[in-house]
């Protein structure tokens, strides 16, 4: 993993990416693991991201942790979708399950679905 | 007893709701694993190797200066997160406050998120996967020197647990007692005894090597 080259924008030191939360350092793995296993390649998901980037435009913050994530959370959706791994609507519902389940458990109960 | 200092209310239980992406990466990761195509654990190992990114070892500054310096512990008390950010230029997210808790002969504090699994990762990096499994979120409340026993921590009967529940907008920094024998060690030197699980309280500070 030490190998690991950053992406066009990505937040990085000169130890490698680096991460403002937990969700963003998650987000990340979730690609690395996805192309380790060969849902796509590095390459497919590089220009995903990038594509994303661009398409957004704002450049100039492109490169802040939480606009950078962002747009990562936003490409992995759409890889998903377009190699019909995940529809929209699974999406959809299994969002609002988790936003249900945050808001209906008492405090002091894990929050699970 | 283990007493649970709980700052929760109406109000605050709300705000736990994580932010819209970051429950986009949790939905991914939920219908991923239960397609096959993710391992919950290979990605948690993941998590990990890059985790040291934001790493503890921040946390650890800020326990030493506060075991030589008793003004700056008292201070960090008060508000941890304010007098970090100036001495430090450790920033936190907006609105989140950390304050720190004193191990004393008396007392042992431990720190949990019941509700999800906020931690103050300005300070101590992302959280360990233990720290959000929900066993422990429930038995630290429960039974908290069993828990500590199987961290390999031993509280003594006649030392008081108090577990501290964190909130989105309040999470807390252990100060773990300072080993003796330290007494003319430099802060650099004392940091290195600091660990992560001290800093949570599953764990005691180092004993300085013989």
């Amino acid at each position: 993993m030490t190998r690991y080259n950053p992406l066009p924008f990505q937040p990085c030191d000169e130890n490698g990416p680096v991460f403002d939360e937990p969700w963003h350092a998650q987000a990340f793995a979730l690609a690395v693991h996805l192309s380790e296993s060969g849902v796509f390649s590095w390459r497919e998901w590089t220009e995903a991201i990038t594509k994303e980037i661009m398409n957004a435009g704002d450049l100039e913050q492109a490169n802040v942790e939480n606009t950078y994530y962002k747009h990562w959370v936003y490409a992995l959706e759409k890889i998903i979708k377009q190699k019909n791994i995940i529809s929209n609507k699974e999406l959809k519902i299994k969002l609002e399950e988790w936003r249900m389940a945050y808001l209906n458990t008492p405090h002091g109960n894990p929050v699970t679905l | 007893m283990a007493e649970l200092e709980n700052m929760h209310d109406n109000e605050i239980k709300k705000s736990h709701l994580p932010s819209d992406l970051d429950l986009r990466v949790k939905t991914l990761e939920t219908l991923l694993t239960e397609k096959g195509l993710i391992d919950p654990e290979t990605l948690d190992a993941l998590v990990d190797t890059y985790e040291n990114k934001i790493g503890p070892r921040n946390g650890a500054k800020v326990v030493a200066r506060a075991w030589v310096d008793e003004t700056f512990k008292l201070l960090i008390k008060e508000n941890c997160s304010k007098v970090i950010k100036e001495e430090f230029g450790f920033k936190g997210r907006q609105g989140e406050h950390i304050i720190a808790v004193e191990n004393t002969p008396k007392i042992h504090n431990v720190v949990v998120c019941t509700l999800c699994s906020c931690y103050p990762w300005t300070v101590l990096g992302l959280p360990p996967t233990w720290y959000k499994s929900a066993p422990y979120r429930a038995r630290i409340v429960q039974e908290p020197r069993s828990v500590l026993a199987e961290f390999g921590t031993i509280i003594p009967k006649e030392k008081e647990i108090r577990v501290w529940d964190s909130t989105s907008e309040l999470r807390y920094l252990v100060i773990p007692q300072r080993p003796l024998g330290t007494d003319d060690w430099t802060e650099d030197k004392l940091a290195s005894l600091v660990s992560r699980n001290a800093m949570i309280g599953v764990s005691l500070a180092e004993e300085p090597p013989l």
